[in-house]
């Protein structure tokens, strides 16, 4: 509980020294954001006005101020591109892309630790270098590839899935999961080798550890003593490796939204970004640093749940 | 027939002979002993027992029966059903053996479960299950996961595991490796309870002789996988007829062993790896009694010719009975030079520092002295008050339990520990707490040898940078083969880097390092506890003769007593942060001594354990000491007691009223 207490607290504080890194660096992108926005043509003067407008000609501390105290209040501004609230923008595109990774991840989590056991517990034999090599040229592979090669053999030939994520407005949860389906598979194969790879490891240590053997030598079969003691040990060491993931899963993602016309924060991220659009960028930005910390942390709790040597302390 | 019987079990790993057509039987309530160096085939006969050799392994012939049940022969789902009903295996580590997510009491209730238990059962028959192996408080003790007990709880459990089954086969795999010696003694005496309890076949592998000969009926000594001798465990482990064995002992320190009375004698070389074997005996190439038959016959397994009446006494040697010569040499052969890139392994001595028995040593002033020395980790005291003096050439041994503050003393006269109370000096200057702090020569001045050869040597280096680096940095003579041959290493073990030398090396490249410097004090901690009892003879010789040589102070510490009484001078005696004793060697461990001196040596049972925790206003030991007196022992501070020449004893017991050693107990 105290260590609970102990890193809440530090999560403002990191979330503090995120936002000056977030502010300076954004604004000292080059360029001119009025310039950007009015377009090459645009007169000095309207450029001039608008860089009055938007307050560029303060002094940066008291723009930080304004910004910070405007982002703790909610109040994010308006998007300089599309013209509406930046706060209703962003948690529009958090939540779509929320409900991705959460499809995502809850297909990556069995099928990645189910690979790393079976590779694991068959370690150096055929089954283990099926496993391990899949996993790791699926990996490798372009998330444009894999999805482009989804798309045309569920969503084209065989018609399982619909090609685009975007859901007609109004539909349920259950279709909307169901336009989710092709990008999250294809992030499946994208993270599943890395994750079991992680897996693996750890299942490999407690299979040829002594208290596996010695449960064996009571009379379990192996399925049984991967059940008892190998699964739990060998999630262990992986948690650290699904929190990477689920922060990829939930603001590393580009492409795939792209290609399945998801709208997601990834875009928005990119988009705002090349589009000088600050007031998007940077709550978008801060708003992932939140959900990075949060996940971090989640991971150090499932880290201290699974493991009790960490949870209760050394010997007393 | 019940019991067990072994038929010419042969194991291979990847085609190479691990064990080698081993025979033997075991009637059920006898103990059988399975002893020999690392690599000899011990443990594999033992994993071969519930058919779980390695994964390269192969069982390539023989039988293990076990009440008329053909092991090998079971199919993998009766093999099930056999190990869970009638096998009971203790490996060592118990800290390994339990699942470190789990808790105690759900173990236990799946090795119940898995015994055919059902769960209601099995629940409750955990608290008794924990009561059987004398454990106190079993509900509080189910609770915990394996972290938050001690090793020698954690030990318990594990036998307590075993017995969910009523094996009729118990194997111990060194059940006792790492257990502090008065830990040792009650596991021991566990399991000699428990064997009786059970009417089991036992078979107890282990390194140590002395364990074997206080717990076995009979003893197969293993040598290249092969036994070359077997019989009663008084007769093979007294007097051997095999030169093996006999050598195994004359290198074992023992209790009332003393290195300037009794000097080890360290097998030269090492056992050949599987797959390694060469013509004839394969403990030719080791052994001073061999000759030309030995080295091209095998010799096979025959009746001793001692008359023996306690039983069968089976020997393979060609010179049978001659082990009084091969022991009495005192200088090993030279390796064969065969095997030119392992015989660096060899633990022979230089021939410059010949050891001769010699009286003990001159009376030197004080070296270093160490005053009211207290260090705290946090909450935890791990020194308190601590005086000691160590003299100029003399040897000071530290014995005490794993946490009582052995290691935080020495690592702070090293100048590695923390800051604290207390003054520590040299030759009368003081030294700063921390060695980076220390001037130059006091640097020089304590050097440490570490108990694990495995981390202490930079992997990246080789020896010969190693110790040049240290002679450049202690202002000693860079003279690395010099360093090298003076610690028995070989010259061209200088440009190999660690990792590709044994334990052995490693622990006299450490050594050679320490003495690159020409040290006043050598601070060895658990040097040898690493070891092969063999290697440790070499070891303990190296550090003997370095000693000899050099007249330099050494304080030594190590949990195993028959340790630290051969190499020691003065021993002194901690617990829980105190030294409660300290005196010449043998009256230490000869006594009169402190109670827990005799807990420690083993003249005394300990108190049941777990009673209290020290932490009252008296005596630490109070809580759990034999001889306690109630409302004096826990409520003040022990006296000190002088016992003369210098052996001083805290504890409100009379001095004519303090435990001693029964004679004639000298183990092995």
């Amino acid at each position: 509980m105290r260590f609970l207490l102990r890193r809440l607290v530090a999560v403002p504080l990191t979330l503090l020294g995120v936002s000056v890194l977030v502010f300076v660096t954004t604004e000292l992108v080059p360029g001119d954001v009025a310039r950007t926005i009015l377009g090459r043509e645009a007169s000095a003067e309207s450029v001039a006005r608008l860089r009055g407008q938007l307050g560029l000609e303060r002094p940066l501390p008291a723009r930080y101020a304004d910004w910070l105290g405007g982002f703790v209040t909610g109040r994010w501004g308006e998007s300089y591109t599309l013209r509406v609230p930046v706060r209703d923008l962003v948690l529009d595109r958090l939540s779509a892309s929320m409900l991705l990774a959460a499809l995502a991840f809850a297909l990556l989590v069995p099928v990645a630790v189910t690979l790393g056991l079976v590779a694991g517990v068959n370690h150096d034999r055929p089954m283990d270098r099926l496993v391990s090599v899949t996993g790791l040229a699926l990996g490798a592979t372009p998330e444009f590839v894999t999805g482009v090669i989804l798309l045309v053999v569920f969503a084209v030939r065989l018609r399982w899935f619909p090609a685009s994520a975007k859901a007609p407005d109004g539909s349920s949860l259950l279709a909307r999961l169901g336009h989710l389906a092709l990008p999250a598979f294809s992030l499946v194969v994208l993270c599943t080798g890395y994750v079991a790879r992680h897996v693996r490891a750890g299942a490999v240590t407690a299979i040829e550890s002594p208290y596996a053997s010695a449960a064996e030598l009571r009379g379990l079969t192996r399925w049984q003593v991967v059940r008892r003691h190998v699964l739990r040990n060998s999630t262990i060491s992986a948690t650290s490796a699904l929190g990477v993931q689920l922060q990829f899963l939930l603001g590393g993602l580009v492409t795939v939204e792209l290609l399945f016309n998801h709208p997601g924060i990834g875009a928005l991220l990119l988009s705002s970004a090349v589009d000088k659009d600050l007031p998007t960028l940077q709550a978008t930005a801060m708003v992932l640093g939140l959900l990075y910390m949060l996940i971090v942390l989640a991971a150090d709790v499932a880290f201290r749940l699974l493991d009790p040597r960490i949870r209760l302390g050394a010997a007393s | 027939m019940s019991g067990l019987r072994v038929e010419e079990l042969s194991v291979a790993y990847g085609g190479k002979v691990a064990v080698n057509g081993v025979s033997f039987t075991v009637a059920p309530g006898q103990t059988y002993g399975l002893v020999g160096e690392s690599g000899c085939g011990k443990t594999t006969i033992g994993r071969a027992f519930g058919r779980q050799v390695a994964r390269s392994g192969l069982i390539t012939g023989g039988r293990i029966v076990v009440d008329d049940v053909d092991v090998l022969g079971l199919s993998p789902a009766a093999l099930r059903r056999w190990r869970a009903e009638a096998l009971a295996v203790v490996q060592q580590e118990a800290s390994a053996a339990l699942d470190p997510t789990m808790r105690i009491g759900t173990q236990l209730a799946q090795a119940l479960r898995a015994r055919g238990r059902d769960r209601a059962a099995a629940r409750q028959e955990v608290p008794e299950l924990l009561e059987r192996v004398r454990l106190p408080d079993p509900a509080a003790i189910a609770r915990r996961y394996p972290h938050q007990l001690s090793g020698g709880q954690q030990q318990r459990v594990v036998i307590a595991a075993a017995l969910a089954a009523r094996p009729r086969l118990l194997v111990l795999d060194e059940p006792t490796t790492g257990l502090d010696a008065a830990v040792e003694r009650e596991i021991l005496d566990l399991i000699g309870e428990l064997r009786t309890e059970l009417g089991a076949a036992v078979v107890l592998i282990s390194h140590d002789l002395g364990l074997v000969g206080r717990l076995c009926d009979r003893v197969g000594v293993l040598y290249a996988g092969r036994l070359v001798e077997e019989g009663p465990a008084g007769k093979v482990l007294s007097d051997p007829a095999h030169p093996y064995p006999a050598a195994l002992l004359a290198s074992t320190p023992g209790l009332g062993r003393n290195r300037r009375t009794h000097p080890l004698t360290a097998i030269p070389g090492h056992p050949p790896a599987p797959g390694e074997q060469q013509d004839g005996c394969s403990f030719a190439p080791r052994c001073p009694l061999a000759d030309d038959l030995c080295r091209s016959t095998v010799p096979t397994l025959s009746t001793a010719p001692d008359g023996s009446t306690a039983g069968l006494h089976l020997v393979r040697c060609h010179h049978p009975g001659q082990t009084a010569q091969a022991v009495s040499q005192p200088e090993p052969l030279p390796e064969p030079q065969s095997a030119a890139s392992r015989s660096a392994e060899s633990d022979r001595r230089p021939e410059s520092a010949v050891s001769q028995p010699s009286p003990l040593p001159p009376d030197g002033g004080p070296l270093l002295e160490v005053r009211g020395l207290t260090r705290r980790y946090g909450k935890t005291v791990a020194v308190d008050g601590v005086d000691l003096v160590i003299r100029r050439g003399e040897v000071v041994g530290l014995v005490g339990e794993s946490g009582s503050g052995k290691t935080t003393l020495a690592r702070t006269v090293a100048g590695l520990g923390g800051r604290g109370p207390g003054t520590i000096t040299l030759r009368g200057r003081p030294l700063h707490p921390s060695a980076t702090r220390r001037a130059p020569e006091q640097r020089r001045a304590i050097q440490m040898v570490f108990q694990n050869p495995y981390s202490s040597l930079n992997p990246s280096h080789t020896i010969r940078t190693i110790l040049t680096k240290a002679a450049r940095s202690l202002g000693g003579p860079l003279d690395p083969a010099g360093l090298a041959h003076e610690a028995g290493l070989d010259a061209h073990v200088l440009d190999a880097r660690p990792e590709r030398l044994s334990g052995g090396q490693r622990q006299r490249a450490a050594i050679a390092r320490a003495f690159a410097g020409v040290p006043d004090l050598v601070v060895c901690d658990e040097p040898v506890s690493a070891l092969d009892v063999s290697v440790q003879a070499g070891v303990l010789r190296l550090l003997d003769d370095r000693q000899r040589a050099s007249g330099t102070s050494y304080l030594f510490i190590s949990h195993d007593l028959a340790v630290v009484g051969y190499l020691a001078d003065r021993i002194a005696v901690m617990y829980r942060g105190q030294v409660v004793e300290q005196g010449p060697a043998e009256q230490v461990l000869h006594g009169p001594h402190h109670p827990y001196t005799a807990v420690l040596v083993g003249s005394h049972p300990p108190a049941p354990p777990g009673q209290g925790d020290g932490a009252g206003t008296g005596c630490r030991f109070a809580a759990d000491c034999p001889s306690r007196v109630d409302g004096l022992c826990d409520t003040s501070v022990p006296p000190v007691r002088d016992l003369g020449q210098e052996h001083v004893v805290h504890c409100h017991l009379d001095p004519a009223r303090l435990p001693h050693r029964a004679q004639g107990s000298t183990a092995p």
